[in-house]
């Protein structure tokens, strides 16, 4: 199996002959952030490549295809007319507030996505409370949009971000719930432990009903939590044009699109980790011949092909789905999704504790 | 159907007019309560209306329909309908035109049901010249009305769905139309607006292909209809987000003069084509889809079911176009007789009328359309009050509202 911290030791352990201590930090982390825009900057042309030749398939269509072969450049095309489009900002605008937003919502993405495992190895930081620094700044992200909403001096946009808030609030308990099943089981809030625990089988096979439960919990308060889908009312096109970010344009305008895309990313990491084994192969009890072809494939591709499947699931979710109301919206969440969530816990203790699991 | 409701040169001359008594309205209109005012003792909280500007542009008006929003918070308190803003003086235009040219301006009423728009003046005209139309005419021109239903409802239930956050459905409407679509174009040219008809019958006759294509196209819509009912119909958020919702009782469709399919989702069967059938309608079995629920679900269900009736309708009649003139012989230059006259046809949005006052010239004296949109916007506040923004939206687009057609 490849192991990725073969490499990064390589660079830490050259890094440090050369340089002080501090240096080699400072040197990585600079390596770490300039590894991680690159890769926002391309997971977001590619996810929106993506998204658009999904909404095709759905659509009976072709989705774009005029520039580059089937349409590959036209994510790239659009991001250079976002990066010459003039920023535009009305003139009650809080200009400070409303300049600061776009990048609030991109640092919480940013620091959320270092604790991803990407594939054994590959992870910028490895926290011992990798779950709980998670939840904790993914839900900085809200703070941006109600920043935007209030700042734009619009009111589509404040209501935009009043229904941003109430719902993302709600649904990080939700999430929260279903990621406490695992951490039970587990035992551990660190993400390469909950990985390494799963090198038997996924938690989502091993874990009797409670852990099936708690991934379609997970997946629909993530679908929540990244405002899109069936419950995109932040946004909701036909009530509130484009609720908090109507007054955005440009560069300004593509950080919101591209955290969007990001968040949706980062949700379907940790839920393929937690609950789908992260990068670890697909295993078959004692079936050697086919666990071996299964170790073959490289983590890496286990992981992007799980994240790409719960990413498709959200994209089929978006397509299909008319929108709820807020007031549907939070009745889900707190009438059926919490109480559910925690039946869901209590009975995840009640097999932790009687051993029941696998 | 020549209506002359009084002599025209009678009353031009006489200087004394009968007081009509004022008819006594069979239901009142009851006035709604005003929700009451948040009142805070604390002067530093106060509380204001919050007032939205929803159009003249705005995604999900239908064009440039202005809505005034009176919120506390997401509740709507009062829904202000501005209108105007599309107003071309299509009545005061038609004083100064001829019978033919104004068959022309009907077309940019409603421009989703423009085939039947035309068909109102036309039948109006031919009507008030006593003229004797071919059974051909009366055929053809009953099958394309029914198409042009069909594409107005495809696109609406496309529309609907995207007003409601489920954009695939929008698609979905839009290639069904598109074979439609394709018919008309090859039937007279045009795809949006035909002006297919003209005063005694029909502009070209039918093109060789078209019963082929059109038989084509009922079989296909057949099969794609129940996708329709998959798509949305059964789906668990459409129906929290449709059922109960903007409630219209009988008694205020019939006291805010609402017709068409959202009159006949609250119970009030108004259907032009059964109570005063016009072309090829008293010849065909079709069924007046009434509901009594009244909510939005109704109305989307009613426009669902018309669906089928108008494919029944048009498999009815596509194999029995009797052969014939397309068109009735007219004069060049067509005079009305003085008088009145009024001719009603079910568009796919209602009640469509045409009221023509002729002085005999060879333009009209004046000239009055009934708009079904217009009359049907009238609700909206009734039904929308105490509502959330989202179901004002989702109201508004079972109403079907075609901004052209309000405004003329």
């Amino acid at each position: 199996m490849q192991d990725f911290s073969l490499l990064t030791r390589a660079i830490h352990d050259n890094l440090s002959s050369h340089l002080s201590p501090t240096l080699t930090q400072v040197t990585e982390m600079v390596i770490v952030a300039v590894c991680f825009l690159t890769f926002f900057a391309l997971t977001g042309m590619i996810m929106v490549y993506v998204e658009r030749k999904v909404c095709a398939l759905f659509q009976q269509r072709l989705g774009p295809m005029r520039v580059g072969p089937w349409g590959l450049a036209q994510s790239f095309a659009d991001f250079i007319k976002l990066l010459f489009k003039e920023p535009l900002m009305t003139r009650q605008a809080d200009s400070f507030i409303f300049n600061l937003a776009p990048f609030i919502i991109i640092i919480s993405s940013f620091m959320a996505i270092a604790v991803i495992p990407f594939a054994k190895g590959l992870q910028a930081l490895d926290f011992d409370i990798g779950i709980f620094y998670v939840t904790a700044v993914s839900s900085i992200g809200v703070v941006s949009i109600l920043l935007a909403g209030w700042s734009s001096s619009n009111k589509y946009s404040l209501i935009g971000a009043i229904r941003s808030g109430a719902q993302v609030l709600s649904y990080e308990i939700s999430i929260g719930l279903s990621l406490l099943t695992i951490v039970m089981l587990s035992g551990t809030l660190q993400f390469s432990t909950i990985i390494q625990s799963q090198a038997n089988g996924w938690w989502i096979f091993k874990g009797h009903l409670p852990v099936i439960f708690a991934f379609i919990i997970y997946v629909i308060a993530g679908t929540a939590e990244t405002n899109r889908g069936p419950f995109d009312i932040a946004e909701a096109e036909s009530e509130l044009t484009a609720g908090f970010h109507t007054e955005y344009s440009g560069i300004k305008f593509s950080f919101f699109f591209l955290a969007e895309y990001i968040n949706m990313f980062i949700i379907s990491a940790i839920a393929a980790t937690v609950f789908l084994g992260g990068w670890m192969p697909f295993h078959m009890g004692s079936w050697d011949a086919f666990n071996g072809i299964m170790d073959f494939i490289p983590p890496l591709a286990w992981f992007v092909l799980k994240v790409g499947g719960i990413m498709f699931l959200m994209m089929w979710f978006r397509w299909t789905f008319p929108r709820l109301r807020i007031d549907q919206l939070l009745t889900l969440e707190w009438k059926y999704l919490m109480p559910l969530s925690i039946l869901n816990v209590v009975f995840t203790a009640f097999i932790v504790v009687s051993g029941w699991h696998f | 159907m020549k209506q002359t409701l009084y002599n025209w040169d009678e009353m031009m001359q006489s200087e004394t007019t009968e007081t009509v008594e004022a008819i006594e309205p069979s239901q009142s209109v009851e006035t709604p309560e005003p929700l009451e005012p948040i009142e805070h003792s604390d002067p530093i909280l106060k509380t204001q209306d919050y007032f939205i500007n929803m159009g003249p542009q705005h995604p999900s008006t239908h064009g440039v329909l202005r809505l005034v929003l009176t919120l506390d918070g997401e509740i709507i308190k009062n829904v202000e309908p501005h209108i105007g803003y599309i107003h071309r003086s299509i009545e005061k235009m038609c004083e100064s035109d001829s019978y033919r040219q104004i068959v022309h301006l009907t077309d940019r009423m409603d421009y989703l049901s423009c085939h039947i728009n035309n068909e109102a003046v036309c039948l109006a005209v031919e009507n008030a010249l006593e003229l004797e139309i071919p059974d051909r005419v009366v055929v053809i021109r009953t099958i394309i009305d029914e198409l042009t239903r069909l594409a107005s409802h495809q696109l609406w239930w496309g529309v609907m769905g995207m007003d409601l956050g489920a954009i695939t459905s929008f698609l979905y409407g839009f290639r069904d139309r598109e074979m439609i679509t394709d018919i008309f174009e090859e039937t007279c040219g045009a795809r949006l607006t035909m002006n297919y008809n003209v005063p005694g019958g029909l502009m070209f006759d039918i093109h060789p292909n078209f019963q082929r294509k059109v038989k084509e196209f009922v079989q296909y819509f057949k099969k794609k209809l129940p996708e329709y009912d998959d798509l949305l119909s059964g789906n668990v958020i459409f129906l929290e987000r449709t059922k109960g919702i903007g409630v219209l009782t009988k008694e205020d469709v019939i006291s805010y003069g609402v017709s068409g399919p959202t009159a006949r989702a609250s119970g009030f069967a108004c259907d032009v084509r059964k109570r005063h059938p016009y072309n090829a309608y008293d010849r065909v079995q079709f069924k007046e889809i009434v509901m009594t629920e009244g909510d939005t679900y109704a109305r989307y269900r009613v426009r669902i079911l018309e669906m089928w009736e108008s494919l029944s309708i048009i498999e009815q009649l596509i194999d029995n176009i009797p052969e014939g003139e397309y068109c009735a012989k007219t004069k060049a230059v067509i005079k009305l007789p003085v008088g009145e006259f009024y001719q009603r046809v079910e568009t796919a949005r209602g009640d469509l009328g045409v009221y023509i006052v002729s002085d005999g010239k060879k333009s009209p004296y004046r000239m009055k359309f009934r708009s079904p949109g217009f009359s049907n916007l009238s609700a909206l506040n009734h039904c929308a009050k105490g509502c959330k923004i989202a179901d004002l939206v989702a109201i508004m687009s079972t109403f079907d509202l075609v901004l052209p057609d309000i405004d003329r």
